[in-house]
């Protein structure tokens, strides 16, 4: 038990003041029936304890030091810069800024964040942030959805199947379906860039034949990537923004960013803030467009989101900041070297294949025999990379990656050709 | 001064970042022509987000009776448990027995919960409260697809309910209908019942209530909602009054979601990530969101096999790094330390309306629970002050002011909630200043009209933001 700081004179003195005699005067309107209701306890434990239950809970959990692992979180560099600032608790003990005076640290933040996603994306408007990649593209078709009024969305190319998963159960309900074909009652065409197998691969096809039948153009599009080619035409890119900055935690919390063309604003979901005038002639920074929301149109509103993940925002503004323009192009050119490299070296080991074209970070090694079987000889405790299926294992580098770890990946696979 | 943007502090050519050249490589894409992100060093860097930090106020910062938002302290322990590489660094696709010790945390932490709100288990994969309820929403919908086909479409909400309930409804395909709360802000059981036919799937109910008062009904609503084929959803945004002293699932609420941000002491993050466990009873546990974590007396592990889940809403399996400091906390404070937590919520916000009373309207004037309303409409016909005026003022005090406007049927309100963690010397500091207010609103109107006046930034053109959108730097008018 902790965290309260009443003495027993203080709550004798705060009964008195409220005129009651004891705290259970205080739930007088709840019925006998709830009060009585017994249920098993839990003991409280003190911090000491608590630690040294964690520490072994933790140190059990060996293994990850070198893995190739990734299909949707990656094992990027983070900056120090990132937790030191973003833990400090003016930033992480606050609200949602609903009171914009004494809130312009987090709100000129979102309005960074927003403005660096609009550069990246090369849109005009960005919100300040959603659950994750895969809720951003269920809201991404959301609005499609409702600018077009159609019910139809095509994925153009591989999409992770979690991300098809929650698409069903975001859009299921009200009837939004995933087809085959583009046709006039498409009201969303979705690219991946790049796609669930690591693949880059032109969108210009898609985009012209969302056009023609005048569906939207949405983009699901990694950030690091977006920093090194030019973004794609879409009406609206989303995606995942774990990779800037953010560790992978299990898979949350991560950070779903969604930008548009300012013709969709009074479609799009979440947060905005916007700069205004205070009565002092200062420039300051208000959150906006609220027309749009939940506590203000309600059952109309264009989604239901509330909290989102602020705080993560704020991390991948600190690491575009920390690493600019070159930077963040450096990082995306290291894991195109690194999966270059791993690619050509472990695609030459015999009985071993992988797939032609350019990939960015993921890509499939196709094996001799179970791709399952691999994975536990050479990581007993771990797993070396994602299973697809019986002989593909996805495989994912980053600028963390050395030469040094590939060579050896493919010194071990190198005795595992068909016998 | 309010700190300029990191643009500003972009110079051509500055670098922070200490990255190896890159060799050169082929996208296979057209290459990218211009990227205009800041360049600056790593102390810029520092001492910009630090000017930030400086320009906005938490719960560490000062009191925040924020209404509904449940802004108790959030434990030093939680972030440092949260940190450790060993959760952070792990990927979501590694095997279960690399990550045997975080499922088993998560596995307690869903017992710890079903303990304390009597259900029979719950999904920790919804990121915030919203999401909870969404989830939620398509857990009644799946059971009633099944057992009754189609038909049952219509969700009831009281009118002082959160925005969020109807949104949610409209986005899991339901139809969200609003009844009128009576007078005394509790439901009307007549207006209820006329709504009560065989295409209603449920009632959602905030209990506590948003003016911070118990149904007392509680169980004769249940029983009304249940007999006509409905379901009941607990919206656990005021939870904080109720632990281990009404447990939702007795109240009779089917299910229910949490604000791990709220009640259980993860902060806030300045807008998330949060976190929205849903727990169901055991006739609702078919349906929900799948992977669940199971146990089969030997290992934790990720149960994929749920054939009449509702799917997934989260690309993996939530924000784990929030559910680990709601575990902590949990663990800390035990469940008897969760039970005082909810009667000294109740006991500091019952102390805040008897001292202010006197000089404040309290619509609702009987024993609240963790919150309680003000209305100032007398003042704003009289003097001309506002409900945001007294929020505004508050602020040269040194406080985060309550909620405003909100529920939407009082006018001119402000809604505190001081939350367990507050002593009674803040308290009396905050009555001192909220009186001192009330007596300036009658003798220098303007003064309050006018504030705040010591804060980095004055009062904002809140018109003007939607009038003439400036949303993104690159288009902005200042570029």
């Amino acid at each position: 038990m902790a965290y309260f700081p009443h003495t027993e004179n203080d709550v004798q003195a705060m009964l008195q003041t409220i005129g009651a005699k004891s705290i259970d005067e205080l739930f007088a309107a709840v019925p006998e029936k709830l009060k009585n209701s017994e249920f098993p306890e839990f003991k409280p434990i003190s911090e000491i304890d608590l630690l040294a239950e964690i520490n072994e809970l933790r140190h059990q959990q060996t293994g990850q030091t070198v893995s190739f692992l990734g299909g949707g979180r990656y094992a990027h560099y983070i900056p120090p810069v990132v937790p030191a600032l973003a833990g400090r608790s003016e930033f992480y003990t606050a609200y949602t800024p609903y009171q914009p005076e004494i809130s312009q640290g987090t709100l000129t933040a979102i309005y960074e964040f927003q403005s660096m996603i609009c550069e990246l994306t090369g849109l005009d408007i960005a919100n300040a942030s959603l659950y994750d990649g895969a809720t951003a593209l269920a809201e991404a078709v959301s609005m499609a959805a409702a600018a077009t009024g159609r019910l139809e969305y095509v994925i153009a190319n591989p999409l992770h199947p979690n991300y098809q998963a929650v698409l069903k159960t975001y859009l299921g309900p009200r009837n939004i379906t995933g087809q085959k074909n583009i046709t006039p009652n498409t009201a969303a065409v979705i690219f991946v860039l790049p796609d669930f197998h690591g693949l880059l691969s032109n969108w210009q096809e898609y985009l012209a034949k969302a056009r023609e039948n005048g569906a939207l153009f949405i983009v699901c599009a990694d950030p690091l990537l977006l920093s090194v080619i030019e973004p794609p035409t879409a009406d609206i890119t989303v995606g995942e923004a774990q990779p800037l900055g953010l560790p992978q935690n299990y898979g949350g919390p991560a950070l779903g960013y969604l930008a548009a063309k300012k013709d969709f604003l009074r479609q799009m979901p979440g947060r905005i803030a916007g700069r205004t005038t205070d009565d002092r002639g200062q420039r300051p920074f208000v959150l906006t467009m609220q027309t749009r929301e939940q506590h203000i149109r309600r059952e109309k509103a264009t989604s239901n989101i509330c909290s989102n993940q602020a705080l993560c925002a704020l991390m991948a503004t600190i690491y575009m900041s920390y690493l600019g323009t070159r930077g963040l192009q450096t990082v995306a050119k290291l894991c195109k070297a690194n999966t270059d490299y791993a690619k050509q070296k472990l695609g030459n080991i015999p009985g071993f294949s992988v797939d032609k074209g350019e990939h960015f970070r993921d890509f499939v090694l196709h094996c001799p025999v179970s791709a399952q079987k691999i994975n536990e000889a050479l990581a007993p405790n771990y797993k070396i990379g994602l299973p697809l299926d019986d002989k593909n294992l996805l495989l994912s580098v980053t600028e963390k990656t050395t030469k040094e770890q590939i060579n050896k990946l493919a010194k071990e696979l190198s005795g595992w050709q068909k016998n | 001064m309010a700190e300029k943007l990191i643009f500003a502090y972009s110079q051509k050519g500055r670098q922070a970042h200490t990255l190896p050249e890159a060799p050169p490589v082929n996208f296979g894409l057209p290459e990218r022509k211009i990227l205009r992100l800041p360049e600056v060093s790593e102390s810029d860097v520092v001492r910009h987000y630090t000017r930030l930090s400086r320009q906005n106020y938490g719960v560490d910062n000062g009191f925040y009776p924020l209404g509904s938002c449940t802004m108790k302290y959030n434990p030093k322990i939680n972030e440092q448990i949260a940190a450790f590489e060993e959760f952070t660094g792990l990927n979501p696709s590694a095997p279960e027995r690399a990550a045997a010790g975080l499922l088993k945390i998560l596995y307690e932490t869903e017992q710890m919960l079903c303990r304390i709100f009597g259900y029979a288990r719950f999904t920790l994969q919804p990121a915030a409260g919203a999401h909870g309820e969404f989830t939620g929403l398509l857990i009644i919908r799946a059971y009633h697809l099944e057992h009754d086909g189609g038909k049952r479409r219509k969700i009831l909400i009281p009118d002082a309910a959160h925005g969020t309930n109807p949104a949610s409804c409209t986005l899991a395909g339901l139809q969200a209908v609003t009844i009128k709360s009576r007078p005394d802000g509790g439901v009307d059981i007549d207006e209820l019942r006329r709504h009560l036919d065989d295409t209603v799937a449920g009632l959602m109910l905030t209990n506590p209530n948003t003016l911070g008062l118990f149904e007392k009904n509680i169980l004769a609503i249940a029983e009304l909602v249940h007999n006509a084929g409905g379901l009941l959803y607990y919206d656990g945004a005021n939870a904080n009054a109720t632990m281990g002293l009404a447990r939702p699932a007795d109240m009779g609420f089917d299910v229910c979601h949490l604000n791990l941000h709220k009640t259980f002491a993860t902060p806030h993050g300045g807008g998330g990530p949060g976190s929205g466990p849903v727990g169901v009873t055991e006739k609702l546990m078919p349906y929900l969101p799948r992977p669940t974590i199971d146990f089969n007396g030997q290992e934790y592990f990720l149960n994929h096999d749920r054939p009449k889940s509702i799917g997934k809403v989260h690309s993996f399996y939530g924000n784990i790094g929030v559910i680990l400091k709601a575990y902590a906390y949990l663990r800390l404070q035990g469940s008897a330390g969760l039970k005082r937590a909810s009667e000294l919520a109740v006991l500091n916000a019952n102390y805040v309306k008897a001292r202010l009373q006197k000089a404040y309207a309290i619509p609702y004037p009987q024993i609240c629970q963790h919150e309680f309303v003000i209305s100032v409409k007398e003042w704003k016909k009289q003097y001309g002050v506002s409900a945001a005026d007294i929020a505004k003022r508050l602020m040269d005090y040194g406080y985060h002011p309550p909620t405003i406007y909100f529920p939407l049927n009082v006018p001119e309100c402000l809604m505190i909630e001081p939350t367990e963690t507050e002593s009674k010397e803040t308290l009396d500091a905050f009555c001192e200043a909220m009186l001192k207010i009330a007596a300036e609103v009658q003798s220098n109107p303007e003064l309050v009209k006018s504030a705040p006046h010591s804060t980095i930034v004055g009062r904002l053109d809140e018109a003007r933001a939607v009038k003439e959108p400036d949303l993104n730097y690159f288009a902005g008018a200042e570029n």
